[in-house]
């Protein structure tokens, strides 16, 4: 366990009914028990019906799997993962809106080719630049970005996948599960 | 069959089985009472507030197994619900709430009595409902009843807005099935766990049982006893598991906890093996978490997975229905005698005989509930209310029958001895419901002795009346410098005339020798009869364990600490 007690950002998925007023339960059963969500992002998945919520969360084993359990425990959730130890790619969109001038215009135009992000929008005095990757590469981003004057910053939350051959949640992580079992399913 | 929403209600009501609600009508639900008027196989007992539809629905289920339904309008009905249902979730009791909602073209326009209540309940629900087709309201009622009982039992409030219930004529077709793709029931355990906890057991020198509601939510009761004697596991029970063990039996050791027995918590601390059956580690059971049981192992046993390793970290965790898992761990216990333990466990009770009433002058409220215990002789249902008298009574009651100790643990609800005492009876009409009251809590729901009269509820309440907030009262004593701000009544009303006041028996007895036979004339009238006993006034409920401390900690009754 000492190990394992040593991670502390933890990356759930959830597969949830698209009902209303799902989301308000996810949201209110953190806010209720005291969970931190450092990220939430929310979109349909591959089966009609259902949406997928990645989940970033910080804490030790223990009272992470207490969040898997009890987000579990919600009617409207069908499965709950946590796929930290597992090889996932996990990914970020973010957009950020610089300041320019004549003079530093080229200078954003480098670093934003350095990164692999994309200009999505050029005003006289500002420009928009998308960003997609991991938290690290954006925070890195945004820092290097930062001297020439931040006016606007939107980022989606992190969503992740595990790598290979799986066929969504529901049979692609049968050993990091939080069911420990559950016979006769409804 | 052509029917309203509410008409839809009934006949899902009927196809449920739920053959008594318990509500209070409004505005916004009249068309449900419209419609329950041509439904009398439906019996509608009519509450004086609707925390007691509530409670009392919670009653009717504890003492029946089976869902109990009540029924409020919009807006303050729906909201004076609310401390029965988070009463009735924090005790895993299942519950189906309707409420009427103000019609759907005026959701969300503050129009009048108009509350979010699905959005109150969220957080006091095992799950709920806003229903907004009429074409839904029977998948909705359906699945309610099916969540309620279910896996670990709950709450469930399904809101009707007025014009659904309404709703035009519409085929009703009753639902066979439930789409609830992510609720699954936790069923027999895994055998590679089963294994593990039975290992566990066999190996113990110095291993507790401590059983929980769970013991009796899924009747595993006998299983456990069974399991009990033939390892000879001595058992602990929560305050919700009193009555899955004969108060007799030899291995029972009572309630543990913060005025749990002194010998029960004694005899955790020196445990090896904690097997924690149907139970939750709560705070009342544990005191300061890092000192309980510091010497044991634990096996955990629930239906719900969140509550493994949720209070404390156990070494073998097993998720399943109580019943299936003992069925499943039974054949795996080997027979034990445990000599040394057992006769160590008798030299703690001998040296610190917490159930034993000391002998005084004074009406010692131990003294009238092991009088009325001794009358009764641990038949028929004891239901309290919140303080110094429930402790008691977990302490001094004998109980015979499984599932016939019916109280407010979790949510600790004052006001939950009057309506829940009805609500028990009138889901087990041939028992004797003794309610077991504090003066305090009885004045906060007496208001529905009313609907016990009307009702032909034949409650007999016990109101261990001491003139104060006796639980506060011993806070303060023992915290506050004996500051006793807020806790005493200057004015308590005369309980014997509130009686007469409601066209019932009132009885008070001042001493000793007038007890017994107060209890008796009590059980031999029909109907329901209040019974004043005016106690002795500043008693402490012994022993005593302050809130996050450890048995290191524990305070006995002085006679009772290891000297006498
Ligand atoms: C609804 C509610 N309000 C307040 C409390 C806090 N509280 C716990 S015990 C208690 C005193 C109960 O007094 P009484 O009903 O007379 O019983 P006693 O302790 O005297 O036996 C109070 C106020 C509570 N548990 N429930």
């Amino acid at each position: 366990m000492a190990q394992i007690n040593e991670i502390e950002q933890h990356t759930l998925i959830a597969l949830v009914e698209d009902k209303p007023g799902v989301l308000n339960r996810v949201a209110s059963m953190f806010r209720r028990r005291g969970f931190n969500i450092i990220s939430l992002a929310v979109g349909n998945s591959e089966q009609a019906g259902l949406s997928r919520m990645t989940f970033v969360v910080n804490g030790d084993y223990r009272t992470v799997s207490q969040v898997a359990k009890q987000l579990d425990k919600l009617i409207d959730v069908l499965e709950v993962a946590d796929i930290s130890e597992a090889r996932i790619v996990a990914r970020e969109l973010a957009m950020i809106k610089v300041s320019t001038t004549p003079m530093t215009r080229g200078e954003i135009i480098q670093i934003v080719n350095l990164f692999r992000a994309n200009i999505i929008d050029v005003g006289g005095d500002s420009m928009i630049i998308e960003i997609t990757g991991e938290g690290d590469k954006i925070d890195a981003l945004y820092d290097l970005l930062s001297p020439f004057g931040i006016t606007e910053m939107s980022r989606s939350g992190i969503v992740a996948m595990e790598r290979g051959k799986s066929n969504g949640l529901t049979d692609g992580h049968k050993n990091n599960n939080v069911h420990s079992n559950g016979t006769g399913s409804s | 069959m052509e029917l309203t929403g509410a008409e839809i209600v009934c006949e899902s009501l009927l196809k449920e089985g739920a053959d008594v609600i318990f509500g209070l009508p409004g505005g916004a639900v009249l068309p449900l009472y419209g419609a329950l008027a041509n439904y009398p196989k439906i019996r509608h007992i009519l509450v004086r507030h609707e925390q007691a539809a509530a409670m009392a629905a919670d009653g009717y289920a504890r003492a029946t197994g089976k869902a109990g339904v009540c029924v409020a309008t919009s807006g303050p009905g729906a909201t004076n619900l609310v401390t029965g249902i988070a009463a009735a979730q924090m005790d895993s009791v299942p519950m189906v709430a309707i409420t009427g909602q103000v019609p759907r073209p005026y959701i969300g326009t503050d129009a009048f009595q108009e509350t979010d209540v699905t959005g109150v309940t969220l957080p006091i629900t095992k799950h709920n409902i806003l229903v907004m087709k009429v074409e839904d309201v029977a998948q909705a009622i359906h699945d309610a009843f099916y969540i309620a009982n279910s896996g670990r039992p709950g709450p469930v409030l399904v809101d009707i807005p007025r014009d659904v219930l309404l709703g035009a004529k519409t085929e009703f077709i009753w639902p066979e099935t439930h789409k609830l793709p992510g609720y699954r029931i936790p069923g027999p355990a895994d055998e590679t766990e089963v294994i593990a906890a039975a290992a566990l057991i066999n190996q113990s020198q110095r291993p507790l049982i401590m059983a929980g509601h769970g013991m009796l939510i899924s009747h595993a009761y006998s299983l456990m006893t069974e399991m009990a004697e033939k390892a000879q596991i001595p058992v602990i029970t929560t305050l919700l598991g009193i009555s899955s063990i004969a108060s007799d039996h030899e291995l029972n050791l009572g309630m543990s906890g913060m005025h749990g027995m002194a010998y029960a918590n004694l005899a955790i601390d020196e445990a090896d093996l904690i097997i924690g059956l149907g139970m939750r580690f709560d705070d009342r059971v544990t005191g300061r978490i890092s000192a309980f049981a510091p010497n044991a192992k634990f096996v955990h046993v629930d239906i719900d997975a969140s509550e493994i390793d949720k209070n404390v970290q156990t070494d073998i965790g097993v998720c399943g229905d109580l019943k299936s898992v003992m069925e499943q761990l039974l054949p795996k216990v080997e027979p034990n005698v445990h000599i040394d333990w057992l006769r160590h466990i008798q030299e703690l009770k001998d040296q610190h005989p917490s159930h034993i009433v000391r002998q005084s002058e004074e009406l010692l409220p131990q003294y009238v509930l092991q009088r009325l215990t001794e009358v009764t002789q641990g038949h028929g249902i004891v239901v309290t209310g919140v303080g110094q008298h429930q402790m008691w009574a977990a302490q001094h009651c004998l109980f015979r029958e499984p599932n016939t100790f019916i109280t407010s643990g979790g949510l600790g609800t004052m006001g939950f001895e009057v309506p829940a005492a009805l609500g028990a009876q009138v889901g087990r009409p041939d028992t004797t419901v003794w309610s077991v009251c504090g003066d305090g809590g009885f004045q906060m729901t007496m208001c529905d002795i009313a609907t016990a009269v009307e009702s032909g509820a034949d409650v007999k309440f016990a109101i261990l009346n001491n003139k104060n907030l006796g639980m506060v009262h011993q806070l303060q004593d023992v915290f506050f410098e004996k500051d006793y701000m807020a806790s005493e009544f200057s004015a308590n009303p005369d309980f014997v005339k509130i009686a007469e006041a409601y066209g019932i028996r009132g009885i008070r007895v001042t001493k000793q020798e007038e007890v017994v036979d107060a209890v008796q004339q009590a059980m031999e009238t029909a109907g329901p009869v209040i019974v004043d006993f005016m106690v002795k006034e500043d008693e402490i409920v012994f022993p005593f364990i302050p809130s996050g401390q450890s048995v290191n900690e524990m305070l006995e009754e002085p006679a009772h600490n290891g000297t006498s």
